[in-house]
């Protein structure tokens, strides 16, 4: 008889068997790794079935507590192509600020609460803290200028309420986003000084092969607008995502694998942003990259914390040129008259490419959406990055392994529960 | 005056999680009329945000759902939590992907930033099915929160009454 052990690392399970890991392992050979993910956009796009199309941009944004702002504006996209709605000068420059506001929130919380404690060696941010307050203090500030952006546009920062199809509901004075000025030069130095801090970390070697997939816009780093292009040659509009790509249920997973047509499997994110827009990288961000030690390319996954760092900085940049020279739209939002149609849009989420598209009735409702999320998109890549990861680290006993297993989990940044937070990972030896 | 915040836990799609969104909206409403300098917090619980929202609060109260298996649904947990850590097996927290309510509590702790009381209402929770509100206990459980939590607000703070 195989001999079998199984291990639950963390009891923290709210909800028994939704997110997590299993690892089986068979005579010290790596047969299978799976990643179990919650996905609720499922849900969503049944519940949308029916509603108006203005409200797509709110309800989308309840999929998501950390990343409302990347369904929102997935959203409001998708349904101003279907509507023939384009958004453009202040209106989009807010959209991008609310944007920026949105990856600092999620980057920084990552980078300096999840990521950075595993590369200084502590357990949780809580033990850094005691060791390193100022560290975490500038984490939080850092947050907080993010949380202060996305508040200015968007109303709020936790469900925000002001954006709507063509536009916002109200435009925010330019007094308001000039007083955030002093603050956000403040924070681009903090983002550099972070830049530099995770640049001299010591990173385990691993290479990956990757396709890497992002949007790239002809001069800007990418947000809202562009064409969908890869590291394997691909360049097609965001319209013709579904062409292109495919998702495919597996078993373990109530999340779909999703894969290029024809190819396989893929990565979106931050590495896949940066590494196919590196060109479009500010000029602070490029010499701080440079600096780092990071050349145009980066392929080793644990190297994603600089990446995320770079482009804090390069978000940081943006938003403080944005809110200098920002000038009040003439009206918040564009008109538009309701018409039946199909639109769709890919958004750069703060984990990568965010697919929306919805069909629109002669009334306005909603008859079809679909939603193709960043981490359900990574998840075979993932998976195969796991299973090569495991492999070099087999021989080390049930509790380094899972220890290791979750720091290298923790370089996807993976939405593995975008609504109630955990993960369990258990590894069986045969 | 001191600040006084009440702060809600929770997820509006995920059946009994909604528990302290209900909450802070029960004390929204009462704090209308009772309490005008009550502020009362919705919140997804994300625990680097949590730091931020409750900084310059004196007293913050904070409401979650939690499971111990242990209870039935809609049983009541109530900590004091500037005094000591919750017991982080309940407030499902640790994951990837975010900080939970424990977690802010310690880290709060670590950096001097928590505030003078912070007094944690747990929610027994059973059923988180996307799509769905919370069950009958949870609902009544709301309400003996709701009335509880006014009834401390009142009695233990006669200065802020």
């Amino acid at each position: 008889m195989p001999e079998r052990r199984r291990i639950q690392v963390e009891a923290l399970a709210r909800v028994e068997g939704e997110g997590g890991m299993n690892v089986v392992v068979r005579d010290g050979q790596v047969e299978d790794v799976k990643l179990r993910i919650y996905e609720p956009p499922r849900f969503f796009e049944a519940f949308l079935r029916g509603r108006s199309h203005t409200e797509a941009p709110d309800i989308t944004a309840r999929i998501c507590g950390i990343c409302p702002v990347a369904y929102q504006m997935s959203a409001v996209h998708a349904v101003e192509a279907a509507l023939g709605i384009r958004v453009d000068g202040p209106l989009r420059m807010l959209r991008r600020l609310l944007y920026c506001g949105e990856w600092i929130e999620s980057h920084v919380l990552h980078v300096y609460m999840l990521h950075l404690p595993d590369f200084l060696g502590y357990e949780d941010a809580i033990r850094l803290a005691r060791d390193q307050r100022e560290v975490v203090e500038r984490g939080l500030r850092l947050k907080k200028a993010g949380n202060s952006l996305v508040t200015a546009v968007a109303g709020r920062e936790i469900h925000p309420i002001n954006v709507r199809v063509g536009g916002f509901y109200r435009a925010p004075r330019k007094r308001d986003l000039r007083a955030l000025r002093d603050e956000l030069a403040w924070a681009r130095d903090a983002a550099l000084e972070t830049v530099r801090l995770v640049a001299g970390l010591d990173f385990p070697d691993f290479v990956c092969d990757h396709e890497f997939v992002a949007l790239q816009h002809p001069d800007e780093y990418p947000f809202c607008d562009g064409e969908i292009v890869s590291t394997g040659g691909m360049r097609i509009a965001a319209s013709a995502f579904e062409e292109h790509f495919e998702e495919m249920h597996v078993e373990h997973s109530n999340a779909l694998h999703a894969r290029i047509r024809g190819r396989g499997r893929y990565f979106v994110g931050p590495q896949a942003r940066y590494n196919l827009n590196f060109e479009r990288l500010s000029s602070v961000a490029r010499q701080a990259a440079g600096e780092a030690g990071l050349g145009a390319e980066c392929r080793n996954p644990f190297q994603s914390i600089v990446v995320r760092a770079i482009e804090t900085l390069q978000v940081c940049d943006e938003a403080l040129h944005i809110v200098e020279e920002y000038e009040e739209p003439d009206a918040p939002f564009v008109e538009h008259e309701v018409r039946a149609g199909w639109g769709a849009a890919c958004t750069e989420a703060p984990r990568g490419l965010l697919y929306h598209a919805y069909e629109i009735d002669d009334e306005g409702s909603i008859t079809s959406a679909r939603i193709v999320p960043p981490t359900s998109q990574n998840q075979a890549t993932i998976e195969d990055d796991l299973h090569r990861f495991v492999q070099q680290h087999v021989t080390l006993g049930d509790e380094e392994l899972t220890w290791k297993c979750e720091q290298a989990i923790r370089n996807y940044d993976p939405c593995i529960s975008c609504a109630t937070h955990f993960l369990k990972l258990e590894v069986e030896r045969r | 005056m001191s600040e006084r915040l009440v702060i809600g836990v929770g997820h509006e799609q995920r059946g009994d999680d909604a528990a302290g969104l209900l909450v802070a909206r029960r004390l929204a409403d009462a704090a209308a009329s009772a309490a005008p300098d009550l502020r009362v917090l919705e919140h997804g619980g994300d625990g680097m945000d949590l730091l931020l929202a409750w900084e310059g609060a004196e007293r913050v109260f904070l409401v979650d759902a939690v499971v111990s298996g242990a209870r039935p649904p809609g049983e009541l947990h109530r900590f004091d939590a500037h005094r000591v850590p919750l017991p982080s097996a309940l407030f499902a927290g640790t994951s990837t992907h975010a900080l939970g309510v424990a977690e802010a509590i310690e880290l709060g702790r670590s950096l001097g930033r928590l505030p003078e009381r912070v007094v944690v209402y747990g929610i027994e929770a059973e059923r988180f099915d996307t799509g769905t509100g919370p069950g009958p206990e949870v609902l009544a459980a709301v309400e003996r929160v709701a009335g509880r939590l006014l009834e401390e607000l009142a009695s233990r703070e006669p200065h802020d009454a």
